[in-house]
């Protein structure tokens, strides 16, 4: 395995609110090792997006604070960084992406002013030497009349093209890891396909880790090595994109997969969880998605599970796997 | 096989785009250009399409709630184009809309009870007493409970609130729905629930939908019968199994082919289109399709092709298909 890019250990995130403190991100721990591709998935609310601003410090605080763990990048550990810090960090070996480009484009400034700026942030260039180096990063992913471009407004642009320049702009520093906030889900299919595409050809000739947050699992598939599934501000299972994908070992995610649709093969009826989604919430007891579980007993609805190790880098979070309910899990698993 | 409930001939609408000082016309939004289908009686009908290809304006027509620019809707043979605003609304009672966003859709100052019970009113439900019983009757036919009607849309969930959604349109015995993207801003946990819910009904109920979404794979499982569009125009129209399997528009296989599946087992042949969907206010001459086609010839920068039939019950805009007719 190659060395560990990023690695997060029992990283908890809290937001303090009028209604209570919310454990919006709740003990996270995974890793990123050099040119992996590593998925979050989750359902709104489950704690994605607050998961990736945490590595960056980029929570608004307050309301948030991170309140425990760490988030070793390289060999520092970016909890206990200072503000000086982060700025030498963010958008230099650590840069992000999010889901709507318009957004984190600045309106009033041209395409190439934007980059320009981000590129000299961090290199010491002319400004002629940035405008160059910003018409190069533009064509590389694949930006046609890069040169008219670099003139434009973002208002211009399609929202392709403006995902398109926020890449070029996060990846104008090489950066180590790319964390990719739901960069394709305000896009249209074939523009995504597009962009996803492009991800790949960066992953691979750059050998830049990606941490890329979804919610649809077909985008796992297509360019993910290994997947965290979230459920309510945890960690709910993880593992290989072929291992989730294939046999599912928690109750959520064997429910998420088996809902969705399919494009291929037919279903008369579709199977569905019961229930909402869980808002993370601090009194909770017990695990957190047993209201909707369909293998609850009563233990989960007492306590909480711990992540069981089950396999080469596998760990569900789910009672069925402590041994004295290893019967049980036989059922389970034959059901599905 | 049944009879069309809904036909739908050369349907277009246009937008005027104002600008100047004075407001004036200066060009147009063919939101949709020119479009034929019918919907038989009990069929799901899916309409697909990338965003701004015209899938909402095409319901809304329908119903006219915007005001088609030209063609016919017929609803049970009747032509409801011409019809003075004091009979389309009796026929709204017939043909009712779910919306994407069921938050936006619902009032927030009133509770449950008065959102669902309004078009009981509207359709001359006098008695309060029995619009009360309707709306509880209503609201378990959703899955929700009786002691729901006292609330305000905000303490429910998305996927609850689609329910609530479900229920208004249900209210009068509607014969068609027209679903506008109705599970899109749902979690996938909750867009199952709400899409079995949708096909009970239809079974209950005998009810006829057009099932507007953008979501290929969502779309092959509710519908029977698939519509592809693309820049105002439908390209392609089939029974799902037949567009699916074989698709025959250039632009459809693309938009197949680039649906990520959630199995790392399918490994596609992925058809990379280049560039973006142009502008409606501009759109390519002949094909619309020509710009980003892999397979376009002379012919179609220059002639739009005919949406004709290339097999049974297939329609197909063209000329790699024109040619051999
Ligand atoms: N009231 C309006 N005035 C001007 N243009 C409009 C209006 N409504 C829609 N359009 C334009 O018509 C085209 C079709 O829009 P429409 O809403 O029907 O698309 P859609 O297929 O439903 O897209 P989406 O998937 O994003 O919902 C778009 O270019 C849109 O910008
Ligand atoms: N600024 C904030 N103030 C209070 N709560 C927040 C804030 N941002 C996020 N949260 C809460 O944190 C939880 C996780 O949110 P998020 O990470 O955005 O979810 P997602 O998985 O959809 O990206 C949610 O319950 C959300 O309501
Ligand atoms: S711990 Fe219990 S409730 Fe939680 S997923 Fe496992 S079986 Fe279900
Ligand atoms: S008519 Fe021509 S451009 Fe249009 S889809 Fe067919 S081959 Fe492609
Ligand atoms: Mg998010
Ligand atoms: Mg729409």
């Amino acid at each position: 395995m190659e060395e560990a890019i990023l690695e997060l250990t029992e990283l908890s995130t809290h937001f303090f609110t009028d209604s209570g403190e919310i454990p919006a991100v709740d003990k996270v721990s995974f890793t990123v090792h050099k040119g992996e591709v590593v998925g979050v998935v989750g359902e709104s609310g489950s704690g994605k997006s607050v998961t990736s601003l945490s590595i960056l410090q980029l929570i608004p605080q307050p309301p948030g604070k991170i309140v425990s763990g760490s988030i070793r990048y390289k060999s520092e550990n970016l909890a206990a960084a200072n503000e000086k810090r982060m700025k030498k960090i963010r958008g230099n070996e650590i840069s992000m992406i999010f889901q709507e480009p318009m957004t984190s484009l600045n309106p009033v400034f041209t395409i190439g002013n934007q980059m320009r700026e981000a590129i000299r942030l961090h290199q010491k260039v002319s400004k002629r030497t940035a405008t160059e180096k910003a018409v190069q990063m533009l064509k590389i992913v694949g930006i046609p009349r890069a040169e008219n471009i670099v003139n434009e407004y973002p208002h211009q642009l399609s929202g392709g093209m403006r995902q398109r320049v926020m890449i070029a702009m996060a990846m104008s520093s090489d950066p180590s890891l790319l964390i990719a906030d739901e960069p394709t889900t305000a896009l249209d299919v074939t523009i995504q396909a597009q962009i996803l595409d492009l991800m790949k050809k960066i992953n691979e000739e750059k050998e830049t880790s990606i941490l890329l947050i979804t919610h649809d699992l077909g985008v796992v598939a297509d360019i993910c090595d290994r997947v965290v599934v979230m459920y309510s501000g945890q960690v709910v299972e993880q593992g290989t994109t072929r291992e989730i994908l294939k046999v599912p070992k928690h109750p959520y995610t064997q429910g998420l997969i088996r809902s969705l649709p399919k494009l291929h093969g037919r279903e008369e009826k579709l199977y569905s969880i019961p229930g909402t989604v869980a808002r993370p919430r601090k009194d909770h007891v017990g695990c957190r998605f047993a209201p909707r579980c369909e293998f609850a007993f009563e233990r989960c609805f007492k306590e909480n599970p711990k992540l069981y190790n089950i396999g080469e880098g596998r760990e569900s979070r789910c009672f069925l796997h402590s041994e004295q309910e290893g019967e049980r899990l036989k059922d389970v698993t034959t059901n599905t | 096989m049944s009879q069309p409930i809904l036909e739908v001939n050369g349907l277009k609408k246009y937008f005027p785009i104002q600008g100047g000082i004075f407001g004036k016309t200066i060009g147009e939004v063919k939101a949709v250009d020119d479009v034929t289908f019918h919907v038989r009686e009990g069929e799901i009908l899916g309409i697909v399409g990338e965003s701004g290809c015209g899938k909402s304006t095409t319901g809304k027509s329908i119903l006219r709630l915007i005001e088609p620019t030209e063609g016919e809707v017929k609803f049970e043979g009747k032509d409801i184009t011409n019809l003075r605003s004091e009979e389309m609304r009796k026929l709204r009672r017939d043909m009712q809309i779910i919306f994407q966003d069921p938050y936006a859709s619902l009032n927030p100052r009133h509770t449950v009870e008065k959102i669902i019970s309004e078009p009981l009113l509207v359709h001359g439900m006098k008695s309060k007493e029995n619009r009360n019983k309707r709306v509880k009757e209503l609201l378990e036919v959703v899955g929700l409970s009786s002691y729901h009607a006292s609330r305000y849309p905000h303490q429910f969930s998305g996927g609850q609130r689609q329910r609530i959604g479900i229920a208004r349109a249900l209210a009068n015995n509607p014969k068609l729905i027209i679903c506008d993207e109705p599970v899109s801003a749902l979690d996938v946990s909750v867009q199952s629930q709400i899409l079995n819910l949708m096909e009970e009904l239809r079974d209950a109920f005998q009810l006829t939908y057009i099932f507007i979404a953008h979501d290929l794979s969502v779309v092959k499982h509710i519908s029977d019968r698939v519509g592809v569009m693309y820049l105002g125009r439908m390209v392609e129209l089939a029974e799902k199994d037949a567009l699916y399997a074989e698709p025959k528009h250039p632009y459809t296989q693309a938009l197949l082919s680039a649906v990520p599946e959630p199995d790392p087992d399918i490994k596609k042949e992925r058809v990379i289109l280049e560039g973006d969907v142009p502008s409606p206010a501009n759109p390519p001459t002949g094909c619309a399709f020509h710009t980003r086609c892999p397979f376009a010839m002379d012919i179609c920068s220059q002639v739009r092709p005919e949406f004709g039939p290339v097999d049974d019950q297939h329609f197909v805009a063209c000329h790699l298909y024109n040619d051999e007719q």
